[in-house]
């Protein structure tokens, strides 16, 4: 079936997923946030572009940093943006979530971010708007279940792009919770469909997908071995439920296995750089000396995700 | 009343049951098959139907439909959805006890039969609870139930967690010579999952369902029949090891019976897309290892019956995030093409093919029904097996318009259906 | 106006720098609008005397026609190394046209600080404005029919010409 974030004429019309997006147009997002870089560093950081735009950000599951980060990108684009935090409110009052979705429309929202605690979401969403032939609504995935998380993907992408230039040589690994990560399964798809030729996962049994090789990758249980030789190393959050779940033992067995410390990255190449995609948990997958060290980037990805996210609104909402 | 006498001519009449399969006409009278092939003496048809180029079968056997009353009226009625069984040439169902209240009361299943009774379309064969409130607890009054008109008892999709409930369960149910119905679904495996735990819901982020769910609540019902010498009945098979398992205990001399979803025969995991919550099923929908192995064990007799498990759902339930969408499908009235697009598929004849909707359903019930011997009640299906149709909603009787087959084109399409010697349905 | 065929990029450029000597101030900054007069601000930058610090400016952002078109592939990226409060600015374009893209390049240019003038230098002018914009220095007026482009190219050697391409809206040009 044809794929909802693309239109007739292959161009995109919803960011759901990095899934199934061709490689042209995921470069050329990145291509397009490079300028937008540059003006979060003059004083005046707007530009007129999404200006008389509204835009929602329908957050089902709450999440102070991405809606912040979403909310400066459309500012700097001169858009208006309105922030619902749904969360229990209208769906406890029987309210369902294309009813809200349609009001809101009724309203002349022009794009909707929307993050859900449920995978699939958004897609609903973005089909309801296509069948109801309000398709000029574009709905971007803030981040749904497990599922995807593609301006994050994104923003990876960017990053690894910025530092080490060229995906055709590099060793990724993706080190953690991969079972529950939209985050893991968007980078994923998005350096397999940028041609990476060798993308790895690190984690314990518990913590990784049936089947994770579909994905295009190779698995790893040790980590020592799982990073050795890596240009990018990408560390993933622990969530405390894991220890509940009868997951994980504990958050300090975690750490000895699968926290990332210099000694442990002293294995990757020495210019490897590390990533997280935040909030950290110091000292449980990531210890402070790492996350604050030299070969960390974890600030600039914050600051590349301002730019890309901008790149994806402004690509959205033109012609 | 007077005396009805319908005349069925020139129509292919299969009847499995009983070995026959040739172009003749079926006379009923007073309700009743009166004979096949020569008219009995002093014949005067009331009626006479031409079935040429159809096929005349016996009226077809749901093992299980869910007619959503009491409790969910507003997803479906007994009118509506007993119009949707005898448009699918259905004349007889059995419908599983998640009702609510669930029907663990007398009162509950004579309320239902008598309802039903009183619309005179298709029989009407509760399935009671097996525990109270389908809560695995505690025992239901089995006997009362029993004569009441349940003709065997179940959890429907409930958990049963307590093994030792189960077996006591087995061994009361056992004792009386009553059929116990089992969904085999390890209660805590797979639990919150709602897809098939595969590169599919990898892919999609979903939360999974082993197989190792079905096989070990599998392994558990084999062996408490054993120990019990219940009799039971599998409902609704999903996986490849799960066949494999049911053919090795039915060889060792185990006497289960076992039937799968009409849905799971022909989807697979990969259908469900983009989150299509029209998909969304219970058991899921599997890999095509496990819907090859369905397809081939209900044609090798390791499952004996097919059944439509059809479950009406209203459009907001199904319009909401994959997790969170109701389950289930609707299925009345695409048994009978589900089922020959399955035996077209996979080289079964058409007598075979009826007999996995008639007489086999039948048995299981423990009635003697979906066959046309003179004397039996003349329940018929007569069917066109060449005509194709859309499936769209107006297409459909049922209220119930969640289907994963909604705008494809399907082969088979009920023209009359007869209960009790009555026309019930025609088009 | 005369029309001519194909103007000489080289031949008008040295009547524009001619015109600007001693007209433009000595501390005067050249900010050329990507691509066409990014290369001419560099040139006029080397053929002028005084000291002319140069910048460039990549308008896409501004543009007025973005719900129409979308964004733009290849932008480029916006270089004004020196402050703008006070500065005497000269913005240096190819082709001008309706003036749409001089306007976004004055809008631009006051996110980044309020100039104390600024100043329009263009090589060729063909006329057929749709706001009030005009050029303080223009190396050429020609009439160009409307369902044609003038594109300017720069050799690898250096040496600036003209095409003439057709262009389906007829307003391609500034």
């Amino acid at each position: 079936m044809r794929n909802p974030q693309l239109d007739a004429d292959g161009q995109l019309v919803h960011l759901l997923t990095l899934e199934g997006l061709p490689a042209e147009v995921i470069v050329r997002i990145l291509d397009a946030a490079v300028p937008f870089a540059s003006i979060s560093e003059r004083d005046v950081k707007k530009v007129p572009l999404l200006r008389g735009r509204s835009v929602f950000n329908l957050f089902f599951e709450n999440s102070t940093r991405t809606r912040t980060t979403f909310e400066i990108a459309a500012k700097r684009l001169s858009a208006d943006v309105i922030n619902l935090n749904i969360g229990a409110s209208s769906t406890s009052k029987g309210e369902t979530l294309l009813d809200t979705v349609d009001n809101l429309t009724a309203m002349n929202a022009d794009m909707f971010v929307v993050r859900h605690a449920e995978s699939g979401a958004p897609h609903l969403i973005a089909a309801h708007l296509n069948r109801t032939g309000r398709s000029h609504v574009h709905v971007i995935n803030a981040g749904d279940g497990r599922h995807a998380h593609p301006t994050q993907g994104l923003l990876d992408l960017f990053t690894i792009r910025h530092y080490k230039h060229d995906f055709h040589g590099l060793t990724v690994a993706i080190v953690g919770d991969v079972l529950h990560s939209r985050v893991a399964r968007s980078l994923i798809h998005g350096l397999t469909t940028l041609g990476t030729p060798e993308v790895r996962v690190v984690g314990p049994k518990t913590l990784l997908p049936t089947a994770v090789q579909s994905l295009g990758v190779q698995v790893h249980h040790d980590m020592r071995a799982g990073i050795s030789g890596c240009d990018v190393v990408v560390m993933l959050r622990l969530q405390n439920e894991r220890m509940t779940g009868a997951l994980l033992p504990s958050a300090g067995e975690y750490f000895k296995h699968y926290g990332l410390t210099s000694e442990k990255l002293s294995l990757a190449k020495p210019d490897a750089i590390v990533m997280h995609p935040g909030p950290m948990n110091r000292g449980v997958e990531i210890d402070s000396a790492v996350a604050d060290g030299a070969r960390s980037v974890i600030l600039p990805q914050v600051t590349f995700g301002i730019a890309v996210r901008m790149a994806v609104m402004s690509m959205l909402a033109g012609g | 009343m007077a005396d009805v006498k319908i005349e069925i001519r020139n129509g292919r009449i299969v009847d499995p049951g009983n070995g026959v399969d040739r172009v003749a006409t079926l006379y009923i009278s007073a309700g009743k098959v009166a004979a096949v092939g020569a008219a009995p003496s002093g014949w005067s048809a009331t009626r006479t139907i031409d079935a040429k180029g159809l096929v005349v079968a016996p009226g077809l056997v749901d093992l299980a439909a869910r007619l959503r009353e009491p409790g969910f009226e507003y997803k479906a009625t007994l009118e509506s959805e007993m119009k949707a069984a005898v448009a699918g040439g259905v004349t007889r169902l059995a419908c599983p006890p998640d009702t609510d209240p669930p029907l663990d009361e007398p009162g509950l299943v004579e309320m239902l039969k008598h309802r039903a009774r009183s619309l005179n379309l298709a029989h009407v064969h509760p399935v009671g609870a097996l525990t109270v409130g389908l809560r695995g607890t505690e025992l239901t009054e089995m006997g009362e139930l029993t004569e009441a008109g349940c003709i065997a008892f179940s959890q429907s999709e409930a958990a049963l967690t307590d093994t030792q409930v189960l077996l006591r369960a087995l061994q009361y149910a056992s004792t009386f010579g009553y059929r116990v119905w089992l969904r085999p679904q390890d209660s805590h495996l797979g639990k919150g999952g709602v897809a098939h735990d595969g590169e599919v819901a990898t892919r999609l982020g979903l939360a999974t369902v082993p197989a190792a769910a079905e096989t070990i609540a599998l392994a558990a019902i084999f062996a408490l029949v054993r120990d019990t010498g219940a009799s039971v009945h599998v409902c609704r098979l999903s996986t490849a090891d799960g066949v494999a398992m049911v053919a090795a205990a039915k060889k060792s001399g185990l006497a289960v019976t076992c039937d799968v979803a009409v849905h799971h025969l022909h989807l697979c995991d990969n259908d469900i897309g983009w989150f299509d919550a029209l998909c969304r099923l219970v058991p899921p929908l599997r890999g095509t290892r496990d819907r090859a192995a369905l397809r081939g064990g209900l044609a090798d007799g390791t499952i004996d019956a097919v059944c439509s498990d059809h479950a009406p759902v209203d459009d907001d339930a199904k319009q909401v995030p994959f997790a969170e969408a109701e389950p289930g499908a609707t299925g009345l009235e695409l048994l009978l093409p589900l089922t020959l697009k399955w035996a077209a598929e996979n080289k079964v004849t058409l007598p075979d093919a009826l007999a996995r909707i008639t007489t086999r359903p039948a048995a299981i019930l423990g009635i003697d029904a979906g066959h046309l011997a003179p004397g039996q009640a003349a329940d018929v299906c007569i069917f066109d097996p060449h005509e194709s149709w859309t499936v769209a909603p107006s297409a459909l009787a049922s209220q119930g318009k969640n289907t994963p087959f909604l705008g494809l084109e399907l082969v088979g399409r009920v023209r009359f259906t007869l209960v009790a010697g009555q026309v019930v349905h025609e088009s | 106006m005369t029309t001519m065929p194909l103007p000489d990029a080289e031949a008008i450029l040295a009547d524009l720098a001619e015109r600007m000597r001693g007209a433009v101030a000595f501390d005067a900054r050249f900010v050329g609008i990507y691509s066409g007069g990014a290369w001419i601000a560099q040139r006029l930058a080397q053929m002028i005397p005084g000291e002319h610090d140069l910048g460039y400016i990549d308008v896409s952002f501004y543009r007025d026609d973005f719900n129409r078109t979308g964004l733009k592939p290849a932008l480029k990226r916006t270089e004004i190394p020196f402050p703008v409060d006070g500065a005497t600015i000269v913005l240096v374009d190819d082709v001008l046209y309706t003036g749409r893209s001089v306007r976004a390049a004055i809008n631009e240019l006051f996110d980044y600080g309020r100039p104390a003038r600024i100043e329009l230098a263009v090589l060729v002018d063909r006329g057929g404005r749709e706001l009030p914009v005009e050029p303080t220095y223009a190396g050429a007026r020609l009439a160009v029919a409307e369902h044609l482009s003038l594109v300017l190219s720069r050799a690898d050697d250096g040496t600036l010409s003209f095409a003439a391409e057709s262009s389906a809206s007829g307003a391609a040009d500034a």
